[in-house]
């Protein structure tokens, strides 16, 4: 399409580019800058009214003057689509970065993506067995669901999330994820490392990466993660793969949506935030799920890192208002030398009650899961008292409930970063652990299990 | 001469300003070529400002809007119950057959079936006179319900002819002296009340099954209350326990800026649950309403308005209906965002200052009414709010705080123990008691309220020993004091715990409320006098028959097995003292 090409810039304020004069221009449309120097910016609009035109640059608005030259492109922003697509390596806006040929679309797919008719979801209830005792038995992830990790800065959240990419699988089938990986704004070491791990265990095949770095244009990553989106909901809805997309860092993200209000001088909502953050992200945490008549699923496995440890924080506080549960990684467990340092109190799946049990886990799934967090929390809690009050103020319960929230630490949660044990491994391993504990105090448990699987010696 | 077609002029986001046209406030118009629905919502000389109820993404100026001379309304008919609309009351199965699973744009749809026959039986007769709200007729819509077609309510008359038999919604059923046809699809303007003759004071409970909903703090039917709470603390769980279980005779369900999974999981579920009140399936006295996060938010600023008329024009037949919006923190979001884009002078954390107004408006129309027809019905408004970081001092918990008479706090801390439901009994509170005391005695035992005000000092004697016992251990503790704490444990463990997951324990009638208190008070004072005679604590606490009195609630027909049960713990907890 030619299109007229517009000199009509009246103001640059941080990424937004204004101007007036122009014929009809579509809310949303895509834009092109033409810099003095030849080279090239591109943008999308903002706001259209028939005298002004706003536009966010997502290469930011560094060496634009009033005498750049502004085409509109006459449509949305589309990602090109294909199957084709697994086993690339793209750049933030979805231009080839592995060096590769351009994609060839067999498809070209509007990246804000619509919305799921509700009527037309199906309740996700299909085990992924990570092989993380904590998140198998604690807080389950389930095939379509949206589950968040928590973290904070330098935390070992990349860690975890590779073993969950490398190890994720359904119980008992070989049945493979593809992996979307969408990076916005994480270092250059950061990327190696994930790249590097992929491609060390052959996962990069079955992989798409959407990669914006550190020092790759801010605005851009408010596009990034649409791409990947649009490419999982093609891989699944059109093909039939069960994707699983990891993307990191959200904190990033919604910095560069805070600094987009900014500069449109919008009122701002809690700590500078956009008002609009909370529909902004349930647009892409809400693009997880199966529909009826799909074979393929979208199970999301975001990573933010708290400002501030705070999980009160807008970013964490909203992310939690629309996925579907979290996993809370702990600087305290992991100064203690633990690996996965989860501090499964505050962590959740919402979804792991209609998943787990005899036909899919094990019967006595539910209930050692109970039993091992409640003992857990009651003595995580003792240890706060005993360094008021001293062991000796303990009775017998508390004093086993105490070892035990050590035993559980050392022996439940850590796990090696390649150690991938089977759910029946992880439920073994609560019985085992479980034994220190008197079974009159096991009260979670019923009769016939302790009989079944308990490890009590006489 | 007034227009009816003009040309959009700006487009930001969902709001679309428009000029050359003559609309009214709240009319709705269509924008752009893809003819998209949208409200005006705001009046500029020469420019209309419309809120969009769809993604306006490559829509231009220039493009036109027509208006249509109506208000935002919902269509009011047989055909609502078991219903999933959208905030504007699109069904969404008619949306499904016509987009596919992706809800695109453009697309109108009925909010009734208009093709469907229904069987209408005349109440009234020719030579009747009739007046705005009174029945003349009825259609049996699901198995339960029984659909009351009224009389518009600004119509009366004398009936000229009235006919039972097979009609649409849109044909004429009863025509009037006057010429007026009454069909059995009434609109009405969402953002009207619907009128009735008078408020009555609340003086049944809503029964709920939820022991500390109902024993605690009861909420009267025609009452409001809200929920607040952080994420993950247990709104969901309650409102739709809430709307499982509740003895309201229909239950209008508004997921308003929510998960869909959680939408999808009411209608995988509901059409397989039975309602314990009247033992048919819970489907067949449900609508609802279901705008996720996801779908366009002027539509979800509508939702709330389209859910509580739809309550209100079943309250007018007579019915005594429970609504449910979860969570209106996302309906006063919505209506920051449009506030925002139309660059409104902001109140308190950017909502608009009319946000409070707003919250009491809608709160309003709960109420137990005497219906235009004679009638008594009422509408239950339960409200789940979601405070940032969980603090509730934040504009829309307050602003529901002022109105609702009924706060149910969860709390991220009990939620963090699994204590649930996690609904603070400390702060959280009802002012309904009083009008409700009267209900309780006649309807369950005559001391109700003293049972009641005993299990809740128990815990707040409870709150205040627990500050000593994180000083110095409980071990410390007189011995009476340390009873206290046992017999609050089990007021805790026993009582205010309640899995909405179990099949059995899930609800709760009142009259096992009562029973499952009384057995806790009768622990306490058996304990007492067995202490007295030289028992030890321990062995009181620790008879098998007191356990099994409280693992037994899991099991099906509680509440004819609790006697025995109780007199079974009576008779270990005197045994301690023999065997001392
Ligand atoms: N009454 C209950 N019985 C058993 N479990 C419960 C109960 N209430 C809440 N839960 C547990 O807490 C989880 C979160 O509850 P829920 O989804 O209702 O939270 P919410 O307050 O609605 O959160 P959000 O604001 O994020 O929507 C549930 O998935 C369930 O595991
Ligand atoms: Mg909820």
């Amino acid at each position: 399409m030619t299109s007229k090409e517009y000199k009509t810039i009246t103001d640059i304020k941080g990424p937004l580019v204004f101007l007036e004069k122009t014929e009809p221009v579509a809310y949303g449309e895509i834009v092109t800058i033409r810099l003095s120097d030849g080279s090239m910016k591109n943008g999308q609009v903002l706001d259209t009214s028939d005298d002004a035109v706003i536009v966010q640059v997502f290469e930011g608005t560094e060496a634009i003057d009033r005498q750049a030259g502004v085409k509109f492109l006459g449509d949305v922003f589309k990602l090109p689509v294909s199957r084709d697509l697994v086993g690339r390596i793209l750049d933030g806006a979805g231009r080839p970065r592995d060096g590769g040929p351009d994609i060839v679309a067999e498809e070209k797919a509007d990246i804000i993506g619509a919305a799921i008719n509700p009527y037309s979801r199906q309740s996700p209830h299909d085990f992924i067995q990570t092989g993380v005792s904590a998140i198998d038995c604690c807080t389950t992830l389930v095939r379509g669901q949206k589950l968040p990790i928590f973290s904070a800065s330098g935390l070992p959240h990349n860690d975890i999330a590779l073993q969950i990419a490398r190890q994720a699988k359904l119980k008992d089938s070989d049945e493979e994820f593809i992996v979307v990986f969408c990076a916005m704004g994480i270092t250059a070491e950061e990327y190696n490392f994930f790249r590097t791990d992929l491609e060390r265990t052959g996962a990069l095949e079955n992989a798409v990466l959407f990669v914006n770095l550190a020092d790759d244009p801010a605005v851009e990553r408010l596009i990034t993660p649409r791409l990947a989106l649009t490419a999982a909901e093609y891989l699944a809805f059109e093909h039939d793969y069960h994707v699983l997309v990891i993307y990191t860092d959200m904190t990033n993200y919604c910095d560069s949506l805070r600094q987009i209000g900014a500069a449109r001088e919008e009122v701002p909502g809690r700590r500078g935030y956009p008002g609009y953050m909370y529909t902004d992200l349930a647009m892409l945490y809400e693009r997880a799920g199966i529909v009826k008549g799909k074979k393929g699923s979208i199970t999301q496995f975001p990573i933010l890192t708290m400002p501030g440890d705070d999980i009160t924080h807008p970013i964490p506080d909203l992310s939690g208002y629309i996925t579907e549960g979290q996993i809370v990684i702990s600087r305290e467990l992991h100064q203690a030398g633990i690996y996965p340092p989860i501090n499964v109190l505050p962590s959740l799946s919402r979804l792991m009650g209609g998943c787990i049990g005899e036909k899919t886990t094990r019967d006595d799934h539910k209930k050692v899961s109970d039993q091992m967090y409640a003992a857990y929390a009651e003595g995580r809690e003792l240890r706060g008292l005993v360094a008021i009050v001293g062991e000796d103020a303990l009775n017998e319960r508390d004093l086993q409930l105490l070892k035990f929230s050590d035993i559980f630490e050392d022996k439940f949660l850590r796990q090696d970063r390649d150690e991938d044990r089977t759910i029946d491994e992880t439920l073994d391993l609560c019985w085992n652990l479980m034994s220190s504990i008197d079974e009159k105090y096991l009260v979670r448990l019923d009769r016939e299990l302790i009989d079944k699987y308990g490890q009590h010696t006489e | 001469m007034s227009n009816n077609e003009g040309v959009i002029y700006r487009i930001s986001g969902p709001v679309v300003t428009a000029t050359g046209i003559d609309a009214r406030m709240y009319e709705v118009v269509r924008v752009g070529h893809e003819k998209l629905m949208g409200e005006v919502i705001e009046i500029h000389g020469e420019q209309s400002v419309i809120q969009v109820y769809e993604d306006t993404s490559g829509i231009r100026p220039g493009e036109p809007v027509l208006s249509t001379g109506q208000t935002l309304s919902v269509q009011l008919g047989p055909g609502l119950l078991t219903s999933i609309y959208d905030g504007i009351q699109r069904p969404l199965q008619t949306l499904e057959e016509v987009m596919g699973v992706f809800i695109t744009r453009g697309v109108d749809a009925d909010g009734l079936d208009l093709e469907k026959k229904w069987d209408f039986v005349a109440t009234a007769s020719a030579g009747d006179e009739v007046v705005g709200g009174q029945i003349i007729g009825t259609v049996q819509e699901t198995e339960t319900i029984t659909h009351k077609i009224m009389v518009p309510p600004k119509s009366s008359g004398t009936i000229k002819s009235i006919d039972s038999g097979e009609f649409t919604v849109t044909e004429t059923v009863c025509t009037l002296d006057d010429g007026t046809e009454i069909q059995m699809m009434q609109e009405w303007p969402v953002r009207h009340p619907r009128p009735y003759t008078q408020k009555y004071a609340p003086d049944t409970p809503l029964v709920t099954g939820m022991r500390i909903l109902d024993f605690l703090f009861p909420l009267a039917k025609g009452g409001a209350a809200g929920i607040p709470g952080p994420f993950g603390s247990g709104k969901t769980v309650t409102q739709q326990s809430l709307a499982k279980y509740s003895d309201a005779q229909l239950v209008v369900y508004i997921g308003c800026g929510e998960r869909g999974n959680e939408m999808t999981e009411v209608l995988d579920e509901f059409p397989g649950l039975i309602d314990p009140n009247t033992g048919k399936p819970l489907m067949n006295r449900t609508v609802m309403i279901a705008n996720t996060s996801n779908m366009p938010v002027a539509a979800r600023e509508a939702s709330v308005y389209t859910g509580i008329t739809i309550a209100e024009y079943f309250r007018d037949q007579g019915y005594d209906v429970a609504l449910m919006a979860d969570s209106t923190s996302r309906w006063a979001e919505a209506m920051r965002e449009i506030s925002s884009r139309l660059e409104e002078m902001p109140g308190e954390e950017g909502y608009p200052a009319y946000l409070s107004s707003r919250l009491a408006e809608f709160y309003e129309r709960a109420g137990r009414v005497e219906t235009l027809n004679g009638d008594d019905g009422s509408v239950t408004v339960i409200g789940a709010v979601s405070p940032p970081g969980g603090d509730i001092s934040e504009p829309v918990s307050q602003g529901t705080l002022r109105i609702v008479k009924v706060f149910w706090g969860l709390d991220a801390g009990l939620a963090r123990k699994r204590h649930f439901p996690a609904i603070n009994w400390l702060n959280s509170y009802s002012l309904y008691p009083q009008s409700l005391n009267q209900w309780f005695r006649d309807n369950i035992a005559s001391d109700f309220p003293e049972v009641r005000t005993e299990i809740s000092a128990l815990l707040k004697v409870e709150a205040e020993l627990q500050e000593i016992v994180q000083l110095v251990g409980s071990d410390a503790l007189p011995i009476d004091q340390q009873l206290t704490l046992e017999v609050a444990r089990m007021i805790r463990e026993y009582f205010l715990q309640q899995n909405g997951f179990d099949p059995v324990d899930a609800y709760s009638g009142v009259e096992q409320q009562y029973a499952m208190a009384k057995a806790i008070l009768t622990f306490q004072d058996e304990a007492k006098k067995a202490m007295a005679a030289g028992a030890r604590l321990q062995d009181v606490v620790n008879v098998p028959a007191r356990t099994e009195l409280m693992r037994a609630r899991f099991a099906e027909g509680y509440l004819e097995s609790i006697g025995g049960l109780v007199d079974d713990m009576v008779g270990e907890i005197t045994g301690t003292v023999e065997a001392n």
